[in-house]
């Protein structure tokens, strides 16, 4: 064929799937946000309860998105603050210890378990509730420990992952001169090789939130429920602002209920957005100095 | 004493890598145990081509196998001259400016919470489809729930094909350059013929994200258990399967049969990051 006519045909091609693409997610948003933003105010998140009365946990929130927020923040907070110390050290061990054959075995399974739907990883949480159900205690149900250990393996990998590219990305001179002036390997690890890596492993970090913010799959089977109040304990049900979503939108009763929905929606999005933001500027402040920099001197 | 600081240092960090591996083999074993009392004895091969009729106590799972097959494979048919055609743009068909316009909303597609699109697909996508095809009954069908998948899987696919497009050799570029090639002869000449392993990544990637992704199918496809007819008609995938799972019985084989889901979603995603793997080895020397 006649390179100038299918070069023709490739540009209005590729110039038609952006327009496509970009502009269905546009309308999309676009379309939530049109819908939703009516519904954002006080009364949404709160209810007719007073704020300060909410926050300090004196009154009940019966029909606001307040107990969903508060069960997102904790399941995050704590699924995070699990997953990250195990991560982090995996990640260095893989970068600075690992032989060559554990760093393909471990990486391996590393991989395996980041590509694991989230709904099995729900299942294998679910499966874990019933073990201890079965053997340990009659009284332990699906709940709040439950989701977050499953949560935690669902971002594990990734606060690996992270961790092990931002250290093998540090050049050489960096890594040799603490060594050379005699530290030991761990006192370079914590006092030269992570305190440079910090941004790289912060913004996993940040993306791994949001991927436990908005995991709906996981929570769904182990243990997250449509009315529980603020999470009390570890052993408890709760409420999540993801699950809020998928359940109005099949059991929703009157129009106000759907607003809400599109509401709770209109926060997750913004949630996510803004986490999204955050790990981009951090990436970029890493990139940004030097990138430039390099490309000049060696025009 | 820094000896011993040294040494429980490198144990501790040693447990943590060892801890996240087995995290992957311990997912598997629980599946397997729970799942045991329909895998053994030779039973699994024959549940996958059986009919779900609980009644007649049949637990096979032919329709979610065959739900979970039409419903990714349509997104990925959707997905595909999306995918490439934004990619050929970031490639050097668009300017750049908006390219690098582009790339950023991709990237922040990636974001974008699963529930939100199955949220939408309920109220935007669903009436238009009943609208426009009267067959497809209440809309939530096979066609509606690839369409909302494919916006999911696109930013995937984007991101490992510009991994390929990136990995082939500047050298190669500049020669076509330096013999006057424009755009669209070093992209169909030069770039395409490279990076087809990053296109292969890419499209395995897209299609376990497909499979894995519970939400907009569970949502928007219907989840009427039967082998879909056509792609209007209602389906059940393996992931929105093991989600309706009740839990009143945990002995009877019903509940057993969702580990068996579980466990093909498994080993899938299993095969799918080998294949990876060894594509992403294939690869000759980046830049």
């Amino acid at each position: 064929m006649n390179i100038r006519i299918l070069g023709g045909c490739l540009r209005v091609f590729s110039w038609g799937a952006v327009l496509v693409l970009t502009g269905s997610v546009l309308m999309l948003l676009g379309y939530l946000l049109v819908k939703g933003v009516p519904s954002l105010g006080r009364d949404l998140i709160f209810g007719q309860v007073d704020v300060l009365d909410a926050v300090l946990l004196k009154k009940r929130v019966f029909d606001g998105l307040f107990p969903a927020i508060a069960g997102t923040l904790s399941v995050v907070v704590l699924s995070v603050g699990l997953a990250i110390p195990v991560g982090v050290c995996a990640g260095i061990y893989m970068s600075e210890f690992a032989t060559v054959f554990q760093q393909r075995v471990f990486g391996l399974m590393f991989d395996i378990l980041a590509g694991i739907p989230s709904i099995v990883i729900g299942l294998f949480g679910f499966s874990g509730a019933i073990f201890i159900h079965k053997y340990i205690s009659k009284d332990f149900r699906p709940c709040l420990a439950v989701s977050v250990v499953a949560l935690a393996f669902l971002v594990l990998p990734y606060i690996t992952r992270t961790t092990q590219a931002a250290l093998q990305g540090l050049g050489d001179q960096t890594r040799q001169a603490a060594l050379a002036l005699g530290a030991t390997r761990v006192q370079n690890i914590f006092y030269v090789l992570l305190p440079r890596s910090v941004s790289g492993i912060l913004s996993g970090i940040i993306l791994a939130i949001g991927r436990c913010a908005e995991d709906t799959a996981v929570i769904m089977l182990t243990g997250v429920v449509a009315t529980a109040g603020i999470p009390g304990s570890l052993l408890g049900s709760y409420e999540a602002l993801p699950f809020y979503i998928y359940y109005i939108s099949s059991q929703y009763t009157d129009a106000a209920e759907l607003m809400s929905g599109y509401g709770a929606a209109i926060i997750l999005l913004g949630v996510c957005a803004v986490l999204f933001f955050l790990a981009f500027l951090i990436k970029r402040h890493v990139a940004g100095p030097a990138g430039p920099a390099r490309g000049r001197f060696h025009g | 004493m820094t000896r011993v600081t040294q040494q429980t240092a490198r144990i501790v960090f040693f447990l943590s890598a060892a801890v996240s591996a087995m995290a992957a083999a311990l997912v598997f074993g629980f599946l397997l145990v729970f799942g045991f009392p329909l895998i053994g004895g030779g039973e699994f091969f024959s549940l996958l081509a059986r009919p779900w009729s609980p009644g007649q106590g049949l637990y096979g799972f032919l329709p979610m196998i065959t739900g979970t097959a039409a419903i990714s494979f349509l997104s990925i048919v959707f997905a595909l001259p999306l995918s490439l055609g934004t990619v050929c743009f970031m490639g050097g068909l668009g300017p750049a400016r908006i390219s690098r316009l582009v790339d950023g909303f991709v990237r922040f597609m990636t974001g974008i919470p699963t529930v939100i699109y199955g949220f939408l697909g309920i109220f935007l996508l669903v009436p238009v489809v009943r609208t426009l095809f009267t067959s497809a009954g209440s809309g939530m069908c096979i066609l509606s729930a690839s369409l909302m998948l494919s916006l999911l899987v696109s930013p995937t696919m984007i991101i490992f094909f510009k991994d390929g497009f990136d990995s082939v050799d500047v050298r190669y570029i500049q020669a076509a350059d330096a013999l006057g090639a424009d755009s669209v002869q070093r992209l169909i000449y030069v770039i395409l013929p490279e990076a087809w392993p990053g296109i292969v990544t890419g499209i395995i990637m897209g299609l376990g994200r497909a499979m894995g992704d519970t939400l907009i199918a569970l949502m928007i496809a219907g989840n009427a258990v039967h082998v879909p007819g056509s792609i209007l008609d209602s389906a059940r995938t393996l992931t929105s399967h093991i989600a309706l799972v009740s839990a009143s019985d945990y002995d009877s084989l019903a509940f057993k049969s969702i580990f068996a889901c579980g466990l093909t979603l498994y080993v899938l995603n299993a095969f799918a990051v080998i294949a990876v793997r060894r594509l992403g080895r294939k690869r000759g020397p980046v830049r």
